[in-house]
């Protein structure tokens, strides 16, 4: 092997690197956010909606759940423009990610809210406790407690899977290293520093979404 | 300028044989890759689950696109001849291999401990304690969780298009760039894959529900 690593000139490109890795961070996290706001009211509309309601959350999900990321951000960027609803690179970036997110954690949530017992809700109607009372603190926070690790790693793919909005040249982390590649032409070099970054991410996040767990769903129960 | 009629429409449609024939690719090799990883994770040699496990944290840890570009970009540099098929095929294939490797080590341990125990008193050596006793029985629980996997992988193979690699996605880019009609292009696009997905989804729901009667019984 003849080949001569530098590295020199990708890391010389560091203020654009990090400025990258915290709009992947940013990107992901807000997207997080708002992905599941959306999954959960998509979930209570599917456990407890009305019939039509529950027709639409399902098609919904089947849409989003088998079809590639790629294309709803292709379907967002470009095809939405053509009727009039324009945006920039990271909103539409943004937007794709929440709808992607919104569909898979909503099977995950509804799989967490079914799984709570009848007598639970039932305990809750004798306190007299109201019906979003009941939603809020009986139904939904054990059944996110249950859910936990299958959510948070759907999150960690989102994080991951971010690295496709890249191609519609939003400014993410993938971005920033298309770019550094073009200028140097050091492709190899600056994609391995990437994906150790990207490794690093999904590591911290890990630790993110544990610190989360212990701080505000690590109650004793029953099970 | 061209507008979108049958023959744009067949240009895309024809490119679902590139699709499936590479989703095909990247499901027999993650198969052998996959179940590797799942036999070095549960077979009991330290060093060998070590290897393993680290291998599944790194692909499941990054991105897809990037172990693409790593591919594609990096086997030239280490030597290979390289073309938008044989990188797309190769990081498919080991990417799979750690996801199914991941789902495949939970079904073989998911078989009950007093299987193990009664191949072991029969001392049965590993390999016929694996090939009689246990996979065929982690078979069983591995099937549902593997087709729904399968859709992972079809969606996944989109990503070759990023590298120029000619499949369902990159066939739409191309009739876009000329047509102009970007609805309609990624509406088909968008359609054909989940023609391909949805029938897969039904029967992994299904045959996970049947699973499921079956262990309450």
């Amino acid at each position: 092997m003849t080949y001569r690593f530098q590295f020199d000139q990708v890391f010389a490109a560091w203020p654009h690197l990090l400025h990258g890795t915290w709009i992947t961070i940013q990107l992901s996290l807000t997207a997080t956010g708002l992905g599941l706001l959306v999954a959960i009211l998509c979930a209570w509309g599917k456990t407890s909606g009305p019939g039509w309601l529950r027709y639409v959350i399902n098609a919904y999900i089947e849409l989003i759940r088998n079809t590639p990321f790629l294309v709803q951000l292709f379907f967002f960027f470009f095809a939405l423009p053509a009727i009039g609803l324009r945006w920039t690179p990271h909103t539409a970036a943004l937007v794709s990610m929440v709808v992607n997110l919104g569909a898979y954690a909503t099977e995950i949530i509804r799989a967490g809210i079914e799984a709570i017992p009848k007598g639970q809700i039932e305990a809750g109607l004798a306190l007299n406790l109201k019906h979003w009372e009941i939603f809020r603190f009986v139904i939904l926070k054990p059944a996110l407690k249950t859910i936990y690790p299958a959510l948070t790693s759907q999150f960690i793919l989102l994080m991951l899977s971010s690295s496709v909005v890249s191609v519609i040249s939003a400014d993410d982390l993938t971005s920033v290293a298309a770019n550094i590649q073009s200028e140097t032409f050091r492709s190899f070099e600056v994609y391995i520093v990437v994906t150790v970054i990207y490794l690093a991410l999904s590591l911290a996040f890990n630790a993110l979404f544990k610190l989360v767990y212990q701080t505000y769903l690590n109650y004793p129960d029953r099970r | 300028m061209r507008t979108f009629g049958w023959s744009e429409l067949w240009f895309i449609v024809a490119a679902a044989k590139w699709t499936i024939a590479l989703s095909a690719i990247a499901f027999a090799g993650g198969t052998v890759v996959g179940l590797l990883v799942a036999l070095a994770r549960t077979g009991g040699i330290a060093l060998l689950a070590r290897i393993a496990t680290v291998f599944t944290q790194i692909f499941q840890g990054t991105p897809l696109l990037l172990q693409l570009f790593l591919v594609f970009f990096g086997a030239p540099i280490l030597g290979f001849e390289i073309n938008p098929w044989l990188a797309a095929a190769a990081a498919l294939t080991l990417n799979s291999g750690a996801f199914l490797g991941e789902i495949w080590r939970g079904c073989i341990q998911a078989v009950p401990r007093g299987q193990w125990e009664a191949a072991e008193a029969l001392s049965l050596s590993y390999r016929w304690r694996m090939r009689a006793v246990i996979l065929p029985q982690a078979f069983k629980i591995a099937v549902p969780p593997t087709v729904g996997y399968l859709v992972q992988i079809i969606k996944g193979t989109s990503l070759a298009a990023i590298i120029g690699f000619t499949e369902i996605t990159r066939a739409g880019q191309i009739i876009d760039n000329a047509t102009f009609q970007p609805l309609i292009v990624f509406g088909v696009v968008g359609a054909l894959y989940f023609v391909l997905c949805w029938p897969l989804s039904l029967w992994a729901w299904r045959l996970e529900k049947r699973h499921a009667r079956a262990l309450t019984r």
